[in-house]
């Protein structure tokens, strides 16, 4: 087969939409199943027909037909269905749409799913993949905008993504695919328009393995997700006033990459732990831990934790813009270890 | 860039295709210092590689106007250079009158760098820069065409640099028609016949030194001459370990051991590197491509092809360069032939056109300037 190891670049909607276009079209037990998901051209009903909530899985259906599944609007039942497929053989895709909804199907997840390898002797194995969004940011209030990774890391036997763009996306959702656990997929819904440079043939990204995104030597900013960019947008500030930032995605909060994270503060002797998530339990408190533990005598400063505060996502526009963290709170945060 | 009173600018040098701008980190020399043509003046740092600023002619340092820790684009006046006896005006005025380098339009460059042309059904990537005599640029074992960064630029101020990704490699076809010496020679002229190139001089690193020597002994009446770098089959030896831990490398780490190995300063290995060498392997397809063109050139420590004979008898001028720490192919391999000139480079490793690119890239140009009319 000719493959050109070409790039272009093609938002996050689209990585994503590829991702899952290349993983059926290479392995006929990927199946994808959700609540609107059919749609475009050659789908039953209107030929501009969603593919999701948010055009994600938009043309699928013209090329992979019936193994693109709408499903009817009960999460238990479908996720259940997912999990219960994946344990027989197949390779679902389940799109959760909001990740506020796992509420409903959480026994499905976290006892049935997350539970099968290590209670049936290591010889069970679920390969399911559970696509939801995340973040807030799109005025979609409190019950389709909360950050809940944490909830998710918290639960042995799943594993967590949260990618920060395109190249990520495309390769961690092909890793996540293959994979042969329980995946659940965040997909920042403020990063599906963002794009980047990848490239058109298939390609994966291993787990456990943080992305530095910007090299520095003062202090270490960890974050995922759509927070990598607000702190990106920190670092630039903080380097026209000669501060220095070393920016660390970690990309999949189950496994972490904490080895990185420790190098680099054992390099900058500072850390500053960035969430969309609640503070308490938050992906920022589990790393602050770990430096601690692991790596107390790098520090030269104690850690900052930048989060969203301890309330639901407002409604408001105002204070949902108040609630997410920004850069000029990150940026606060690392002058404020700087002066220790 | 100089004017009639003598006076050079030190410019920001543009290594690779894709650089814009570079980071002074210290420089060598101080205002008042007499440099000769070649003196190292500064380090400079992009984000692929350290490297460093040279003098292009001779003359006192006048002014240094970058400081270290800033990051200048590319074209930027660092510093000026003159005669003693020149007037300070004149360096103010030379100075004052400096053009800013133009600020380049988003994607533009990149877009113009690099183009594809089809051969046997296959895309291959090549880039194409300069005017005069065609010369070929072939990289090595999982390399592409950015491994002549830094000498792409210098050579295409004397000829028509042509650099290419080999089949499998880079942002050609994932596919090799025929993996062995000659199968990738052949493919390699038929490049050159589609995009109208006949006679050519050959510069070849590692593996491509391999495929350089084969494509001259397969057609030599088309092959000027060739320098070969740290060539694969002039002598038994090659770390294994190296291969195979780049065909199997997957992850950051084990990719930032194997790359270490490319190098006799390991710290010249840099994240952008390691990132672009993973986004490479990570596609799919690419280790068992890889391991296959492993097997039919290297096995258990043992190289397979041997050229050196075929091209002693060939008779064309060969120019073979190699660091002196290599430590994929070692440099012994490089002794004395009656057929080659032979320089072995102190204090550089696999990636000599990478670590010491200011003297390859002299020890090149003149080398293609003498073997300029070896056809003729």
């Amino acid at each position: 087969m000719t493959t050109l190891v070409g790039t272009r670049t093609i938002t996050c909607r689209e990585a994503i939409n590829e991702a899952l276009d290349q993983e059926m079209a290479n392995d006929p037990t990927v199946i994808v199943m959700g609540e609107d998901i059919v749609g475009g051209t050659g789908s039953p009903g209107e030929d501009d027909a969603w593919g999701g909530v948010l055009g994600v899985t938009k043309g699928l259906y013209a090329k992979h037909g019936d193994r693109l599944l709408d499903t009817p609007l009960s999460e238990s039942a479908y996720v259940g269905a997912a999990i219960g497929a994946a344990a027989c053989g197949m390779r679902p895709v389940a799109e959760l749409m909001f990740i506020d909804f796992m509420g409903v199907c959480l026994d499905q997840i976290f006892n049935q799913a997350a539970k099968f390898r290590y209670m049936f002797g290591g010889k069970a194995e679920t390969p399911v993949v559970i696509r939801a969004m995340v973040g807030a940011g799109l005025r979609a209030a409190a019950q389709h905008s909360q950050m809940l990774t944490p909830v998710l890391t918290h639960i042995p036997g799943l594993k967590v993504v949260c990618p920060s763009n395109a190249y990520d996306m495309k390769g961690l959702l092909i890793e996540s695919i293959r994979d042969n656990d329980p995946v659940i997929f965040c997909e920042h819904k403020a990063l599906y328009d963002l794009s980047a440079e990848v490239p058109e043939a298939p390609y994966s990204i291993p787990f456990g393995e943080a992305n530095i995104v910007q090299e520095g030597s003062d202090c270490s900013i960890v974050t995922y997700g759509m927070m990598v960019h607000r702190a990106e947008e920190a670092a630039s500030t903080l380097d026209s006033e000669g501060i220095s930032c070393e920016v660390i995605d970690l990309r999949t909060l189950s496994p972490m990459d904490i080895d990185t994270v420790i190098e680099s503060v054992a390099n900058t002797g500072r850390l500053v732990c960035v969430d969309e998530a609640n503070p308490r339990c938050s992906i920022a408190a589990d790393v602050s831990a770990q430096v601690t533990q692991q790596a107390f005598g790098s520090l030269r400063a104690g850690i900052e934790m930048v989060t969203a505060p301890h309330t639901p996502v407002p409604f408001s526009p105002a204070l949902e813009d108040a609630y997410i963290p920004s850069a000029t709170q990150i940026a606060d945060a690392v002058r404020k270890v700087i002066a220790g | 860039m100089s004017d009639p009173d003598g006076v050079v600018a030190i410019v920001m040098p543009k290594w690779g295709l894709s650089m814009k701008e570079g980071l002074i980190i210290e420089w060598f020399v101080s205002e008042g210092d007499t440099v000769a043509v070649g003196d190292e003046l500064a380090e400079v740092e992009t984000d692929k590689i350290n490297g460093e600023v040279e003098a292009t002619s001779a003359g006192v340092i006048r002014r240094i106007v970058a400081g270290p820790g800033t990051k200048y684009r590319v074209q930027s006046l660092l510093a000026v250079l003159a005669d003693a006896s020149v007037d300070d005006a004149v360096i103010d005025e030379f100075i004052a009158g400096f053009p800013e380098p133009p600020e380049e339009v988003e994607g533009e460059e990149a877009e113009s760098a690099y183009d594809t042309v089809t051969v046997a059904g296959l895309q291959v990537r090549y880039s194409r820069v300069g005017e005069g005599s065609p010369v070929l640029l072939l990289h090595g074992f999982g390399g592409d065409l950015d491994n002549w960064l830094f000498n792409i630029g210098a050579l295409a101020e004397h000829a028509s640099v042509l650099a290419v990704d080999l089949p499998g490699h880079g942002e050609s076809s994932l596919t090799i028609p025929d993996p062995s010496p000659e199968g990738l020679a052949r493919f390699t002229w038929s490049v050159l016949d589609e995009l109208g190139i006949h006679d050519v001089a050959l510069v070849g690193h590692s593996m491509g030194g391999a495929i350089a020597s084969a494509m001259a002994i397969q057609q030599p009446d088309r092959v000027r001459s060739l320098a070969l770098l740290a060539p694969a089959g002039f002598g038994p030896e090659i770390n294994q370990a190296y291969i195979d831990g780049f065909v199997a490398a997957r992850s950051k780490r084990e990719m930032k051991d194997v790359a270490s190995t490319l190098f006799a300063d390991s710290s010249a290995v840099t994240r952008t590197m390691i990132d672009g060498m993973l986004r490479y392997k990570r596609v799919d397809g690419v280790a068992p491509l890889l391991a296959e063109l492993r097997d039919a050139w290297f096995i258990g420590g043992t190289q397979l092809v041997g050229l050196r004979d075929g091209l002693a008898e060939l008779r064309k001028p060969v120019l073979v360069i190699w660091g002196a720490d290599d430590r994929v192919i070692p440099a012994s391999h490089a002794a004395a032939d009656s057929f080659a000139t032979v320089h072995v480079i102190d204090g550089a490793g696999h990636m000599v056109q990478m670590e010491r690119a200011n003297e390859v890239n002299r020890l090149l140009v003149s080398h293609l300037a003498e073997t300029h009319d070896a056809l003729t």
